[in-house]
């Protein structure tokens, strides 16, 4: 489904602030993978999917999405094959416009957008039943502009709008880490369930080690931008945190510097 | 006395910089681009009616002549903007010089061309106040009716998110660049259209005209949004809002005038109005805010009130 082949990203390079941040990266993600993303600050994981989305070009190596190679595609033109979810909930929903409004211009990703009714009734009706089983309350609030919703119901709003066209690549970056915990469980408990339901092939960026091992067939530890640990089906089942950090600390001789990973 | 006379006047006025004032809220308000091509465009608009006036074409096709005019100057900012990467409010700054050599060249090398308001067939003029009211009336409420329409489809909602979240509307497939251009093209066109209509009503038009447009329109869009979103957030209302804007301020400009106002210094009026209504939320927030009392005797009356936000 995805198929990473040496990736290179240098920031700002040939200053003093020249970094890093993708060196060499492979991955291949089989059709229906569910990995979770886990590495330290730093470790190249957002920018490996802000590789994947289109945000910049990279400076070598090649992606390409059930066989289509994307990487001189532009970023709106990639998206008819992503789902994104991003950390900041500000960032995946229009706050000045309706509940309604945002579902509509996410249903047509893809798509060309004609001249013709932007939401039409019949899809108000779908929309509603769709955000009743977010069971937030929003399913009688289609007018209300996003703005007004929570973080953690934009989050759902969002993670809605990323799957309401089946994307062939759902990418959820740390989609919980500004939630409070009560929150971010819920949200993650729906992720979980979208994922299912759709047979998604998805890539979860976590900074939470245990949600790490919960959720998923497959997880990938990175450091230094590159890939540095692998494993699924039994053998990632059978994982604990400890394991984890023993597994970090051989792949880099260091400990793992991950404040916020470390306290969860 | 004085004033009732010159009321009509004012409301013909008001009305056709109300529509210019449509066209700055699509770039400021919509897209969020303080789009200063306005102060050229709106020339032009004026340029080319009255040329093609003065070549024996009729008013009503001038206008749409003058809206497509104005369009390409609102596509000139936006790929200078998206094709080019110059920020935006130096793109429109440099289509605006632009503009004053190329208006030029449209007057063919003059600082002013006159209509022959009395031998033309216009759609506004200033001796005929009452039929200019009903003209740019009718023409203003067209272009609210036509712009509703089009902001509810599938193109104006993604136009709509472009200015609102352009991370959002890029991972949902929308070209938020070609949309900036498309929006800069509605915009002037419109700013182009009110230009047309008002060198018809004055008779003329001079090189000078539309200088400082852009704070003129901005003026009619803060007096208009100030009331109207009190009465209703919604697009149409904006609108009707925003023409109102520049209804209120031509009244308040002519009113300004009888009581004796030198008109040198009706350009610094204008700006000290826009840079109140600009100052005006910062200066609430820094010193007239205070942090709300949250002892518990306190809160009991208002904690009920944040429920969504902690949902």
């Amino acid at each position: 489904m995805l198929k990473i082949t040496n990736l290179k990203k240098t920031f700002n390079a040939g200053t003093i602030n020249e970094k890093t941040a993708l060196e060499g990266l492979n991955l291949h993600l089989k059709d229906g993978d569910f990995v979770t993303v886990i590495g330290g600050n730093g470790a190249g994981k957002s920018t490996l999917q802000n590789a994947i989305a289109g945000v910049w070009k990279p400076d070598c190596g090649t992606i390409e999405i059930d066989g289509v190679d994307v990487t001189n595609m532009p970023e709106h033109k990639r998206a008819q094959f992503l789902g994104r979810v991003f950390q900041d909930p500000m960032k995946g929903t229009a706050p000045d416009m309706e509940i309604a409004e945002n579902l509509a211009i996410a249903a047509r990703r893809g798509t060309k957008r004609k001249l013709i009714w932007g939401v039409r009734k019949a899809e108000r009706e779908e929309y509603k039943k769709l955000l009743a089983t977010l069971d937030l309350g929003l399913e009688d609030r289609l007018s209300t502009k996003v703005g007004l919703l929570s973080g953690g119901q934009r989050q759902a709003v969002t993670l809605l709008m990323a799957t309401l066209r089946r994307p062939k690549l759902l990418m959820l970056d740390e989609h919980t880490a500004a939630l409070d915990p009560k929150t971010a469980a819920k949200v993650l408990e729906l992720t979980d369930r979208i994922v299912t339901e759709n047979k998604l092939t998805t890539l979860m960026i976590t900074h939470n080690m245990n949600d790490a091992i919960a959720h998923g067939n497959r997880l990938i530890m990175m450091y230094d931008g590159h890939v540095v640990v692998d494993v699924e089906g039994e053998e990632k089942k059978k994982l604990t945190v400890q394991d984890l950090l023993n597994m970090f600390a051989q792949a880099s001789g260091k400990e793992f510097a991950n404040d916020r990973a470390m306290l969860s | 006395m004085a004033f009732l006379y010159a009321l009509p006047g004012a409301i013909a006025e008001g009305l056709i910089w109300g529509l210019m004032a449509i066209g700055v809220y699509i770039s400021y308000k919509i897209l969020d681009i303080a789009d200063l091509t306005v102060d050229g465009s709106i020339c032009t608009g004026a340029c080319v009616c009255a040329v093609l006036l003065g070549l024996g074409v009729p008013a009503w096709l001038s206008l749409i002549i003058a809206f497509a005019a104005g369009a390409l100057t609102g596509i000139v900012t936006g790929l200078l903007h998206t094709a080019l990467g110059i920020p935006s409010i130096l793109a429109g700054i440099l289509t605006q010089l632009m503009l004053y050599s190329i208006n030029l060249a449209i007057l063919g090398g003059k600082a002013l061309v006159a209509i022959d308001s009395r031998s033309l067939e216009l759609l506004v003029n200033m001796s005929d106040r009452t039929r200019s009211i009903i003209s740019a009336g009718m023409i203003v409420a067209g272009t609210i009716v036509v712009l509703w329409l089009f902001f509810y489809t599938e193109v104006g909602l993604t136009l709509k998110s472009t200015g609102d979240n352009p991370d959002m509307s890029r991972a949902q497939g929308v070209n938020v660049n070609f949309n900036k251009v498309l929006g800069l093209a509605i915009a002037n066109g419109i700013v182009a259209l009110a230009g047309a209509l008002l060198a018809q009503y004055k008779g003329s038009a001079n090189i000078n005209d539309g200088k400082g447009a852009i704070v003129i329109g901005l003026a009619a869009i803060f007096i208009g949004l100030s009331v109207s979103l009190k009465i209703k957030p919604n697009f149409v209302v904006s609108l009707i809002g925003v023409v109102c804007g520049g209804i209120v301020y031509y009244i308040v400009y002519n009113f300004v005038i009888l009581l004796g106002m030198k008109t040198d210094y009706l350009k610094m009026l204008s700006a000290i109005i826009v840079a109140l209504f600009l100052a005006i939320p910062y200066l609430k927030e820094q010193y007239f805010t205070k942090p709300k009392d949250l002892r518990p005797s306190a809160v009991s009356s208002n904690h009920n009130t944040g429920g969504d936000a902690n949902a």
